[in-house]
């Protein structure tokens, strides 16, 4: 309980964790930047990248460029293979980038070259140097291609392979917090700010003396093996009413879908910090109002007092789902999202309510089915079952896409 | 028999129509179509039986209207078949030499294959196709001919198709019902690609999917042999039925739109606007919104191709397609699919055209006729190997031969 007690178990470590937090290729490297490194005091920096020109301008003062003949300086030209066929012949040079850390966070943008290809062979580096391995990754905008998404869903799964936990931004969403005018510099800042967000809470869940402990390994648990991805958020608030308005900004959260992610995942981490004033009211009023969100998920709560942030009062929620349905994953950009919203929401409830029985101590509204999805012709026919999902409902309304 | 001509008919139940197909083999085995029929199908639903008095009724129908055309008389068909109870999978059989010089003979060929087709299916189920990819000789990969090679364990993969077989035997008695013998029952998914592809492009690999009223089937070739196939009861019909739900009109209109408006990927021009449904008398009943209408195929078709694409990756054939995806089938019309296609395949994406074969255009280049143009191939290639092997009196010529050297 007092502040020298160590936040979580690695069985080298005595007192703080050694951090490095290691950017691969440019996206990395510009996210490294969005983070400040000066706010991280005791966690150690570094840039791995194919591209010499980008690396020379990194602001991380260890510099690790792979690179060979074949590449001539140009990079790894967007090719996610030939960048990791380069980390894997230069993975004795990874291992040792990574040697002596606890903890490793990664830092990429998945769906380019470098990035796609280098991170999950850097975290099985990391790993067999005794580290344990968290990757905070973007994902592309849809704009840029089946083929970039592809790459980036692929390196996202070696990546859940290799690391203990990712934590993936989905570029997409970045949409609906930026207006028409914004500029690409502005926008990579905010996609960037909200990645350095979640590093930042990560950061303070291990290093800040915790009064409710949330263990590395509890995140680690929470991160893996959940094959959707994970939804986070880092909201902060201060003055008198500042709990009821870090409930409030986590439930009208875009990164947490207004909330509804929340509802959709079936586990969810809140790290509460706040300064020496932190009331136990507050924290129940902001665990409140997530618990009502989402009623059958695990939900693992931690909190800490910092005292340099005096009247603020900062919570990380991080929600992970399993299998959501193709489809919700990502949202398509010209589908309403209100519609969007409902239809999902029906779904939500009826998958929810099984669970919710079993709960048993929540009385739940009844709901008549009034959306009868026809199956039209289809009517007397055997139901042509596919992974789960009747292929005779039309494709439109099993994908929630709405015809307004 | 009693000409140097031999008749081949193959015959395919569809779901939206059955269609008979013609072709006369010359003595040299050349291939030459000479007449067709059709009737729409109107017993069939994912490309299964519901009701067998309408299908015979139709079938009937399509059978005289071949006959007419090609004034020939149909005595026996190979019969296409299909539905969402097929599966293909690949299997490997074992088998070590046991003679004493270790040759392999023709013996051990058969006893390896039939190794590798006893498996464990359920029991209803039976084996529709065992086709043979390569043979093993002590681990050496892609022997194709291993009598007369030395080793001491012979292995042999083959891609085994299986269904149902109550519901495969319900279409074999409901032909033979009208006075037609069954020669053959072929998948039609391999039917279809034996019409369409070359011995290159099976070389190559290529994916072949057609795309029917209610089933679609798919068939992947890479290497000159069979690798994978399956069905998907998804077809034209769940088009229709998604807009005339979608939409809120009959099935009969939706088939009308869908067949009048329909696009495989939303164009710009329809953004917004409406199509208007008139009556008999020119009355304007409905207006209906062109950019859902095309939305909502779009959806189902883009769905259809990420399923067999999600397929071909957990089998790991999507590196392999080097000759790209064929289409045909009914739907294969949808304007606009190819450029679908390729977008969900990231591969090239043709038109699939029945080649290699000569005869009359008209059936030829139709999409939907691909099937049935192939059972008539698959006969056809059937009965060359039929005549190549070597019967009492070719056997007695050799001997004669033997005996009696020119030179």
């Amino acid at each position: 309980m007092n502040a020298e007690n160590p936040l979580f178990e690695i069985p080298e470590a005595a007192g703080r964790p050694r951090v490095r937090i290691i950017a691969v290729g440019n996206a990395g490297d510009a996210l490294l930047g969005a983070l400040g490194p000066a706010e991280f005091a005791g966690a150690e920096f570094a840039a791995i990248n194919t591209d010499a020109a980008a690396l020379a301008a990194s602001v991380a003062p260890v510099k690790i460029h792979l690179e060979n003949k074949l590449f001539r300086g140009l990079g790894s030209g967007g090719d996610p293979d030939r960048a990791r066929a380069l980390a894997e012949e230069q993975f004795a040079t990874l291992k040792s980038a990574c040697a002596g850390a606890n903890v490793v966070f990664i830092l990429a943008g998945l769906g380019g070259g470098a990035g796609s290809g280098i991170s999950p062979v850097l975290a099985r580096a990391a790993h067999e140097a005794g580290a344990l391995v968290l990757a905070f990754v973007t994902l592309p905008f849809e704009c840029e291609g089946n083929r970039r998404e592809a790459q980036a869903h692929a390196a996202l799964e070696q990546l859940k392979a290799a690391a203990d936990g990712v934590i993936s931004l989905p570029s997409q969403k970045i949409f609906k917090l930026i207006d028409e005018n914004s500029t690409l510099v502005e926008t990579f800042q905010v996609t960037g700010g909200f990645l350095s967000e979640g590093v930042r809470g990560v950061w303070s869940l291990l290093t800040r003396p915790g009064l409710i402990q949330v263990h590395f390994g509890d995140l680690c648990a929470l991160l893996r093996d959940r094959h959707a991805e994970n939804a986070f958020a880092f909201v902060e608030a201060s003055g008198p009413g500042r709990a009821r308005e870090v409930a409030e900004k986590i439930l009208n959260h875009p990164l947490l879908d207004e909330g509804r992610a929340l509802a959709e995942s079936d586990a969810v981490l809140v790290s509460l910090t706040a300064g020496k004033d932190l009331t136990m009211a507050e924290i129940n009023r902001v665990m409140e109002q997530v618990k009502r969100q989402c009623a059958h998920a695990q939900i693992v709560m931690g909190a800490a007092v910092d005292a340099g942030l005096k009247e603020k009062l900062c919570v990380t929620v991080i929600a992970a789902k399993t299998n959501a349905p193709v489809g919700s994953v990502t949202p398509r950009a010209e589908s309403h999202p209100a519609a969007t919203a409902t239809v999902q929401a029906h779904r939500e409830t009826a998958a929810a309510r099984p669970r919710a029985r079993r709960a048993g101590n929540k009385a739940v509204q009844g709901q008549l089915p009034l959306t009868i999805i026809s199956r039209g012709r289809f009517d007397k026919s055997e139901p042509t079952l596919h992974r789960g999902e009747d292929l005779d409902i039309p494709t439109f309304i099993r994908r929630g896409i709405a015809l307004n | 028999m009693f000409d140097d001509s031999n008749i081949i008919a193959g015959l395919e139940i569809g779901t939206s129509k059955i269609c008979v197909v013609v072709g006369e083999q010359n003595a040299d085995g050349a291939l030459n179509i000479i007449g067709l029929g059709q009737a729409r199908s109107r017993g069939v639903r994912k490309g299964e039986i519901i009701n067998p008095e309408q299908v015979e009724e139709d079938l009937r129908a399509a059978i005289s209207e071949a006959e007419q055309m090609a004034d020939v008389e149909i005595r026996s068909v190979y019969l296409g078949v299909s539905g969402g109870h097929i599966r293909g999978f690949n299997n490997r059989g074992v088998h070590p030499v046991v003679s004493a010089d270790r040759e392999i003979s023709q013996d051990d060929v058969e006893d390896v294959v039939k190794n590798a087709k006893a498996i464990n299916l359920p029991a209803e189920n039976t084996v529709i196709h065992a086709v043979r990819q390569h043979f093993f000789v002590d681990g050496q990969d892609g022997v194709t001919q291993p009598v007369g090679m030395l080793g001491a364990r012979l292995e042999v993969d083959m891609h085994v198709i299986h269904g149902h077989a109550n519901r495969l035997q319900n279409v074999v008695r409901l032909v033979r019902a009208t006075s037609l013998e069954v020669d053959d029952v072929v998948f039609n998914g391999i039917a279809t690609a034996l019409a369409l592809l070359s011995s290159e492009q099976k070389e190559l690999g290529a994916l072949v999917i057609d795309i029917g009223g209610g089933t679609t089937e798919f068939v992947v070739y890479s290497d000159g042999v069979i690798r994978h196939s399956g069905v998907l009861a998804v077809g034209g019909d769940h088009i229709s039925n998604d807009l005339a739900y979608g939409l809120k009109v009959p099935l009969t209109r939706a088939e009308k739109l869908k067949l009048e408006f329909g696009t495989a990927v939303p164009t710009a021009t329809a953004k917004g606007q409406t199509i208007s449904i008139a009556n008999d008398l020119g009355l304007e009943l409905k207006r209906v919104n062109h950019e859902h209408l095309q939305r909502i195929m779009s959806l189902r078709l883009e769905e259809l191709f990420q399923l067999i694409a999600q397929d071909l990756e957990s089998a790991g054939l999507a590196d392999y397609l080097r000759a790209g995806v064929f289409i045909c089938g009914g739907s294969s019309r949808v304007p606009g699919i190819v450029a679908l296609a390729e977008n969900v395949f990231q591969m090239n994406v043709a038109p699939g055209h029945a080649t290699a074969i000569s005869g009359l255009t008209t059936a030829l280049d139709q999409p939907e006729f691909a099937a049935a143009i192939g059972l008539v191939k698959f006969g056809s290639l059937k009965n060359r190997r039929r005549a190549a092997r070597p019967t009492l009196m070719g056997g007695l010529k050799g001997v004669f031969h033997k005996m009696m050297p020119r030179s």
